[in-house]
């Protein structure tokens, strides 16, 4: 019986590996439109962290507020294209016509969506790490002390919980097709915002705080600032200097990974058999 | 024919020699849609895509089902490939229940449907690579088997690599084939294959079929309303009308029974009406619905 278990596993592997493999060869397609979305992205950046030369602080404060914003706008690139990835897993294949040969594929929708995620979090970590040393090689950032590898991570680790709730969003475009994938988009955008994404969770009001607690971008957006820059007072002074992994924001964002993935597996097989009963598991056109 | 993904045959095994291929009794499936006569305001209202349909294939065999469009033709083949639920009735594929066992009929089914269905901008190799992946198909294995299975379905070996938006409808439903037996099924269901085509790929995929017949352990369901390859490719042939199969039998059986030279002229018979392409509704799905997000989560 193990053995069988075995050789079940293995063909799930591979056919997450499929997933991934074809990702790869899509991005090598679509490389010269990848680049300007990447030149696209790195010009959004910059309109953001300019914003903190505008404030009329000293230079080392300045350059601390552009450190704390380019983290945020490099977390908001990384979780854009999670969740893009996620919530268009079904929009591509739907678009393409391949739907419902996947869908009846033995696949296991745990083996299939965590594919497509393991190939996110990878793409969307290169794409981080470019955006955020081309936008501080060019505004000339200095980051004494800040420990890299621990942000980075505490991001990787951050994309569990992520890939979790991109499960949740990935089942929109399956019942609804036509308004499914901006759902998706609207929930990045929610989530972002309560988290602190270019300023402290503590100027919002209090409601949008505790919802910030479940937020694992909230986790992701502080630990990636303590590795980075340090901690700061109310007043910009600096707390503690850049840290090891910071882990008070490892554990909530291990907590959310482990609830939010079965969660969003129930919650995306509850939408594939209303997609079956009704028919909408199917091509477009 | 080489076998590729050894799981099925295992699958097969396992059940006796003496069950048929698919058994389907009773089978039910009902959309809601609108009456579009009854104006924009009109209620929706259950549409029976398959009214009790019953029909048994025998291992080996190739059946064919005829229907127009919208007569039920590709709510079956979806429900017997796991992308429906049914409302009634039950399907079983080699025993196994097609509803409740829907990971072991995973390995046994596979399809062409009328779309080739590809990632455009993907090689015809990348696509079977992709597909040969969700069956368990390693890199090392596929890198053997896809050019042996292009070879078999007459793809030229110099447009492997090339873009499948590159290729003509012909060539891709080649590839379309390829991609159903890369992976051994034992069922094949073959949605209007030939559909659009031109005379020359027609007969070029129609041949194929016959080989797959002749090489492959394979059993084949084949939905068409194309009359002349249902006949000269089905040992039987079935005619669904509105979702109902008012016959499923040789050919010449059914000519015996209602008296006619010609299954258009059996149609007519059967049917009181012409056969023709004249109804393009989309049978296999409910109407859009602005509550879908209440009635899937139950908000």
């Amino acid at each position: 019986m193990s053995s069988a278990y075995a050789i079940e596993a293995r063909r799930q592997l591979i056919g997450l590996f499929g997933i991934v493999e074809r990702n790869v060869y899509l991005t090598k397609r679509y490389l010269l439109w990848d680049l300007a979305f990447m030149v696209w992205t790195i010009a959004n950046t910059l309109t953001i962290v300019f914003i903190a030369r505008g404030l009329h602080l000293s230079p080392a404060k300045v350059n601390t507020a552009e450190t704390a914003l380019l983290v945020g706008a490099t977390i908001w690139a990384f979780l854009g294209i999670i969740f893009e990835f996620m919530t268009e897993i079904v929009a591509w294949e739907r678009w393409e016509g391949t739907i419902e040969y996947t869908f009846m594929a033995p696949l296991s929708r745990l083996a299939h969506l965590f594919g497509q995620g393991a190939f996110a979090v990878l793409y969307g970590l290169i794409r981080a790490s470019i955006l955020f040393f081309a936008v501080a090689a060019f505004i000339g950032l200095h980051m004494p002390g800040a420990n890299f590898g621990a942000a980075f991570l505490l991001l990787a680790i951050a994309s569990l919980s992520f890939i979790g709730i991109g499960i949740m969003t990935s089942v929109l475009p399956l019942i609804s097709p036509e308004k499914g994938a901006q759902l998706g988009f609207v929930a990045q955008g929610l989530m972002l915002v309560v988290s602190g994404v270019y300023y402290p969770v503590n100027v919002m009001p209090q409601w949008m705080q505790w919802i910030a607690k479940i937020s694992p971008a909230t986790y992701a957006l502080r630990g990636d600032r303590a590795s980075i820059i340090g901690t700061f007072d109310a007043h910009g002074n600096l707390v503690t200097p850049p840290t090891e992994i910071a882990w008070a924001n490892v554990w909530p964002l291990l907590i959310i990974a482990v609830l939010a993935t079965p969660i969003g597996l129930a919650i995306f097989n509850r939408g594939e058999r209303y997609a079956k009963k009704h028919g909408k598991l199917k091509r477009a056109g | 024919m080489s076998t590729l993904a050894p799981s099925t045959s295992e699958l097969v095994a396992r059940v006796g020699s003496e069950t048929p291929a698919v058994e389907v009794r009773d089978l039910r499936k009902t959309f809601n849609r609108k009456d579009k006569k009854a104006g924009r305001f009109a209620r929706k209202r259950p549409w029976p895509a398959l009214a009790d349909v019953t029909f048994s294939i025998a291992r080996g065999e190739c059946v064919a089902i005829l229907g127009q469009n919208g007569s039920g033709k590709s709510t079956l083949v979806r429900l017997l490939s796991t992308l429906l639920i049914n409302d009634g009735g039950e399907a079983r594929i080699f025993g196994h229940d097609a509803f409740e066992e829907t990971s072991t009929i995973r390995r046994l089914v596979n399809r062409v449907s009328v779309e080739a269905s590809f990632f455009k901008k993907m090689s015809a190799a990348e696509n079977l690579s992709y597909a040969a992946r969700f069956y368990g198909m390693t890199p090392s294995q596929t890198r053997k088997a896809i050019p042996e299975i292009l070879e078999q379905v007459g793809f030229p070996a110099d447009r492997r690599n090339e873009s499948m938006e590159n290729l003509s409808r012909g060539m891709q439903q080649k590839v379309a084939l390829a991609r159903a037996l890369l992976t051994s099924p034992v069922l094949l269901l073959l949605d209007e294959p030939t559909t659009g085509l031109d005379p020359r790929s027609k007969l070029e995929v129609q041949e194929f079929i016959r080989r797959v017949r002749a090489e492959h352990d394979a059993t084949i369901l084949l939905c068409t309303h194309d009359m002349n390859e249902a006949e000269s490719l089905a040992d039987r042939i079935g005619l669904l009308d509105r979702g109902r199969l008012l016959f499923l039998e040789p050919v010449e059986d059914v000519k015996r029974r209602f008296g006619v030279e010609t299954l258009e002229e059996a149609f007519f018979a059967a049917t009181g009406r012409e056969f023709e392409q004249d109804n393009d509704d989309d049978e296999d799905e409910d109407e859009d619905d602005d509550d879908e997000y209440r009635e899937v989560f139950g908000g």
